[in-house]
């Protein structure tokens, strides 16, 4: 990290890949939990589909720990769709695949690339399971922290502050999907009875935006005296 | 759990590992990425049906590999879609030439992941079409669902478009053909227990003694109701005229448009079934039920069936699609014409249906 202007860091891809290790710990962590959380309205492997996709993540990133971030993302991307299945392999993989393309050839981002890779994933999120907010899914995660992080920038926000609000709002949307009826995905079926559990893939979208929030701000404080 | 494995992790693999040595002759078995080919692939000017889904429905798909019906079938994780490059590499591994015929049970991830195999494969220059199977009745309406579930009819597509590819059929004439038996079949399925995923260690839900689940899914999807256990004949009967006054379902569906070059909305209606028409009746054991209960579920919708005027031309009873070890039944009756029955008597050779040869 370097700081550039005021407080205005800039994540290189050394960080970024400190990032993706820290998603696949956490992501080990929470295997049963997101597990538990797909159990009760879907079909009970989503923590051990994406546990399995960021091991297999992992296995890849030496080979591109070199390269710039959008090939890095790309990489995560590609890994994850041949490795997690169900709906969140497609889902997860395009997102990255998507944000890899949206900081293509960069090897520092900007504040503005980190929004503009999130965007993008969100967007390939959405044309690929074409959900809406709403549906009970990862989009009500991930939307409500894009939209955040991009009103945090635009009102003069550091990237670790923003990172933190975004991850604030994920984590309220991750809430909100508990009285929603599932209008997506296996959910779906149990139509009434989808209503007071909160869903799996809002949940994980929320973990790997806290890492975000979390990892900034680790760094933050090991650059400040 | 008590299960005949070694370690949860290992189950796919080692079960590939044992259908390769079991049947050398009739298939193949490719690893990382996993699929299960015919070992005569790739047939030059043949259409390639390939088909797959989550493990733990034995012997869909992978046991329906061979000569007239599948060219080849993905394993995913039990329960969990199979992956993209897994399709890819079988299409590369099994098309003669001719394209290929996705067969996609319509579940949200079996449709991304196929979308995004076909979108590949056509970018490295093979022609492929995808058809959804979407039958389950226990799910009525598509506006605030996934739709419905594909399920037994896949089995009967499987069998019907394998041969027609093995006759020669071309590949747009497949694919209509598929989409023909989709709209014709409708299915619904009961559970007696749950099952278990040997990865996750416990059932996936619970169901007192006394109780059954009406509507269940192939991976243990709740259905439309939970009740008391019921005779044979009551639940028969429930699963029978749900299917038979069923109403016109219409949805519509993601297919390639080979003239636009895009993927695009088609609108499908699935005529009801009405009294002189022709049906293979399909009794299908969920894993669990044994092979003694099945005929009594046959007898009970071979009377429905007659008192209601559809005439029973072809039947199959049997294990075929199931959810592991789930204890439970269901019925999928399909409308066949004359190209589907011809199509259906056709010979066929796998490791898990065999006549004719």
């Amino acid at each position: 990290m370097t700081i550039t202007r005021s407080e205005e860091l800039t994540i290189t891809t050394k960080e970024l890949l400190m990032c993706l290790h820290k998603m696949a710990e956490v992501l080990e962590a929470n295997r049963e939990y997101l597990t538990s959380l797909d159990a009760a309205i879907g079909d009970a492997d989503h923590g051990i589909n994406m546990d399995r996709g960021f091991k297999a993540v992992l296995a890849k990133l030496p080979s591109v720990e070199d390269k710039d971030a959008g090939t890095i993302l790309k990489t995560v991307g590609v890994a994850l769709v041949s490795t997690v299945g169900g709906a969140g392999g497609p889902l997860y993989g395009t997102a990255f695949m998507q944000a890899g393309m949206a900081v293509a050839g960069k090897y520092e981002l900007e504040p503005q690339d980190v929004l503009a890779a999130l965007d993008a994933a969100l967007k390939g999120v959405v044309m690929r399971g074409k959900a809406n907010l709403g549906d009970k899914t990862m989009v009500d995660a991930l939307t409500p922290a894009v939209n955040a992080l991009r009103r945090a920038l635009e009102n003069g926000s550091g990237l670790t502050e923003a990172l933190e609000q975004a991850a604030a709002a994920a984590e309220q949307g991750m809430k909100d999907t508990i009285p929603m009826l599932a209008k997506k995905g296996r959910a779906s079926y149990l139509g009434e009875r989808s209503i007071g559990h909160q869903d799996p893939g809002a949940t994980s979208s929320y973990l790997l935006i806290r890492v975000m929030a979390d990892v900034a701000r680790e760094l933050q404080t090991q650059q400040e005296p | 759990m008590k299960k005949l494995i070694n370690r949860p992790a290992d189950v796919v693999k080692e079960e590939l590992e044992g259908i390769a040595l079991a049947y050398p002759g009739l298939v193949k078995v490719h690893f990382e990425p996993n699929f299960i080919y015919r070992a005569d692939a790739p047939i030059p000017g043949k259409v390639a049906v390939i088909s797959g889904g989550g493990s733990g429905h034995e012997p869909m798909h992978g046991g329906f590999v061979g000569v007239g019906m599948l060219d080849a079938a993905c394993p995913g994780e039990v329960f969990t879609s199979p992956t993209p490059d897994q399709m890819l590499e079988a299409a590369k591994m099994v098309h003669g030439g001719a394209g290929v015929l996705y067969i996609v049970k319509n579940y949200t991830g079996d449709v991304m992941n196929f979308e995004m195999a076909a979108d590949m494969a056509r970018a490295e220059g093979i022609r492929v079409l995808n058809i959804l199977i979407d039958d389950d009745v226990a799910v009525k309406d598509s506006l605030y669902t996934a739709g419905r579930r594909g399920t037994g009819t896949t089995v009967l597509a499987e069998k019907i478009c394998g041969a027609a590819a093995e006759r020669g059929y071309d590949l747009k004439r497949v694919a209509d053909l598929c989409r023909r038996v989709n709209i014709n079949g409708r299915s619904m399925g009961m559970a007696l227990t749950p099952c278990t995923v040997p990865m996750a260690g416990k059932p996936t839900f619970e169901l007192a003694e006394d109780e059954m689940e009406v509507g269940i899914g192939i991976h243990g999807e709740p259905g439309r109701e939970r009740m008391k256990l019921k005779t044979a004949d009551e639940i028969t009967e429930m699963l029978a005229l749900a299917i038979i006054e069923d109403p016109p379902y219409r949805r519509t569906v993601r297919e390639w448009d080979e003239e636009k070059a895009e993927w695009v909305e088609v609108e499908l209606e699935d005529p009801p079934f009405r009294p002189g028409d022709p049906v293979l009746a399909f009794v299908n054991s969920m894993g669990g039920t044994p092979d003694i209960e099945l005929p009594i579920v046959y007898r009970k919708l071979h009377e429905i069936c007659t008192k209601k005027g559809l005439k029973i031309v072809r039947n199959l009873i049997g294990r075929y699609i199931t959810s592991l070890e789930m204890q439970g039944v269901s019925i999928t009756l399909l409308r066949m014409d004359d190209e589907m029955i011809d199509l259906w008597d056709a010979p066929v050779k796998t490791p898990g249906l065999r006549w004719g040869m």
